[in-house]
């Protein structure tokens, strides 16, 4: 406690790190996870292709491919682009699966219905695919959050700052205040940023609120 | 850059002694190997016992909500308060392997604990009907039907380990994470790309043994596309389970969705 209150300024600003770090992926790698969703649902023999090869990429372990990031993409190893594409990379991989899942659990008759009503194939995905599937691809959006938290404060080893710096200066100098801070400030992080993708996905679906309340 | 990093992989020295490549990497897979195996023992026989009892579901959702907790701190946290107890290597040891331990038996955990669960009832009636006992049951129906669901949490506890193990470099740890940390505290890049490429090449190379090694222990019974969970919603024609199965990874402290419990 002592530690914090000397040094909340500096948590202050590694959280507003983090949450960048952690979260634009988020919502990077949602945009991109879609046409790649969107094709295995369409192509329906590309799906296992799809799924599989994107998921592979989440079995690099995140040190090693925030090490790699500088060799791919021709940048500086301590450059944060690193980290933001690393952990967009990651996103892509949870989430491609989630949203062809959930594109794929819109019931037949509902999309025939939408094309009998005269709408395009993309108008349709936006108007009505996409909007059911709002909750199958909020919980695995929550999943990746909750992972990119974590993922992310590895990145303090390769010198990119945010909260894993307190983590990492907390047991180089045996600082247990430090310490303690950053890991409860990496908890309460993912915890907010879950519960801000459970309230948008409420928004969004105000059909599901009134179906549980009655049920 | 490619060119430093071809030349340290064929660098002699990087292929002999201590800190040689087969040393480091034989070293990465036994701590690995140890933590995933400990956790195993615990874990399997408790899930199994809690998805056929019905008893004791909070183990798994206390488990589930370790996984917030970033990896790095809990091994630095871990470190500072086992590693003074114990001499030698063992400091360094003994807190990294509980770490990775206490890393793989969540998904363990809840992959055991679903995969009893989802069994189909008329499945367990059906042994129960021909007389079989409840250990029966558990070991010829529910065991068997819960595989799938078993391997994917097998799949991503060992992701999970070997990625840890790689930064548990930090905290005194042998194995490729040695390069990896030794490589960026250098500012030696090749040595650290050099890990970084055997590290993942691993990952990638354990992930597709172990998706093998699930579609030959599970049942060609259960690969129809017949499976009681799993949320593909509509008919996803005769694929087989384990061949779109593969982002089970769990690279640092994320967990696959189809093992939360």
């Amino acid at each position: 406690m002592d530690w914090l209150s000397s040094h909340w300024r500096t948590v202050l600003d590694l959280a507003v790190s983090h949450l960048y770090l952690a979260g634009l992926p988020l919502v990077l790698g949602l945009v991109i996870s879609l046409p790649f969703a969107w094709a295995a649902k369409r192509w329906r023999g590309s799906y296992a292709a799809v799924v599989t090869s994107t998921g592979l990429l989440y079995t690099i372990p995140s040190l090693a491919l925030f090490v790699i990031m500088p060799l791919v993409l021709g940048t500086k190893i301590l450059d944060p682009v690193n980290v933001l594409v690393a952990m967009t990379i990651y996103t892509v991989a949870l989430l491609t699966r989630t949203v062809a899942d959930g594109l794929l659990s819109v019931p037949d008759h509902v999309e025939q219905a939408a094309t009998a009503m005269g709408y395009g194939a993309l108008r349709r995905l936006f108007g009505v695919e996409l909007p059911l599937a709002v909750p199958v691809i909020a919980a695995g959006l929550r999943v990746a959050a909750v992972s990119n938290v974590s993922i992310v404060s590895i990145a303090s080893v390769i010198g990119v700052s945010q909260l894993g710096n307190l983590l990492v200066d907390g047991y180089r100098r045996i600082i247990w205040g430090e310490l303690w801070t950053g890991i409860i400030a990496c908890l309460l992080l993912a915890l907010a940023l879950d519960a801000l993708i459970l309230v948008v996905s409420r928004l969004l679906t105000p059909w599901q609120r009134t179906a549980g309340g009655r049920a | 850059m490619i060119n430093s990093l071809l030349q340290w992989f064929t660098d002699p020295t990087n292929w002999a002694g201590a800190d040689g490549i087969p040393h480091r990497l034989l070293q990465h897979l036994w701590y690995s190997l140890l933590a995933v195996v400990v956790a195993m023992v615990i874990a399997l026989p408790l899930g199994l016992w809690i998805g056929h009892s019905g008893r004791g579901r909070w183990l798994v959702s206390t488990a589930n909500s370790l996984r917030a907790v970033p990896t790095l701190g809990l091994l630095f946290a871990v470190s500072l308060w086992v590693g003074p107890i114990f001499r030698g290597d063992l400091a360094f040891l003994v807190p990294a392997v509980f770490v990775l331990l206490l890393l793989a038996v969540p998904p363990l955990l809840a992959g055991t604990y679903a995969g009893v669960e989802a069994v189909d009832p008329a499945a367990r009636d059906a042994a129960r009907g021909v007389g079989m006992t409840g250990w029966q049951v558990l070991r010829q129906v529910e065991l068997p039907c819960a595989l799938p669901l078993v391997m994917s949490g097998v799949r991503t506890a060992v992701l999970q380990v070997v990625a840890t193990t790689t930064i548990a470099a930090l905290i005194g740890l042998g194995g490729l994470g040695r390069y990896l940390i030794d490589g960026i505290a250098l500012s030696d890049y090749a040595r650290a790309a050099g890990g970084a490429l055997l590290v993942g090449l691993l990952a990638i190379l354990l992930e597709g043994l172990l998706a093998l090694l699930q579609r030959r222990l599970v049942s060609p019974g259960l690969t129809g596309g017949n499976r009681a969970v799993g949320g593909r919603g509509k008919d996803s024609g005769n694929a087989p389970v384990e061949a779109t199965d593969s982002s089970a990874g769990d690279a640092t402290g994320s967990h696959d969705p189809r093992v939360r419990a």
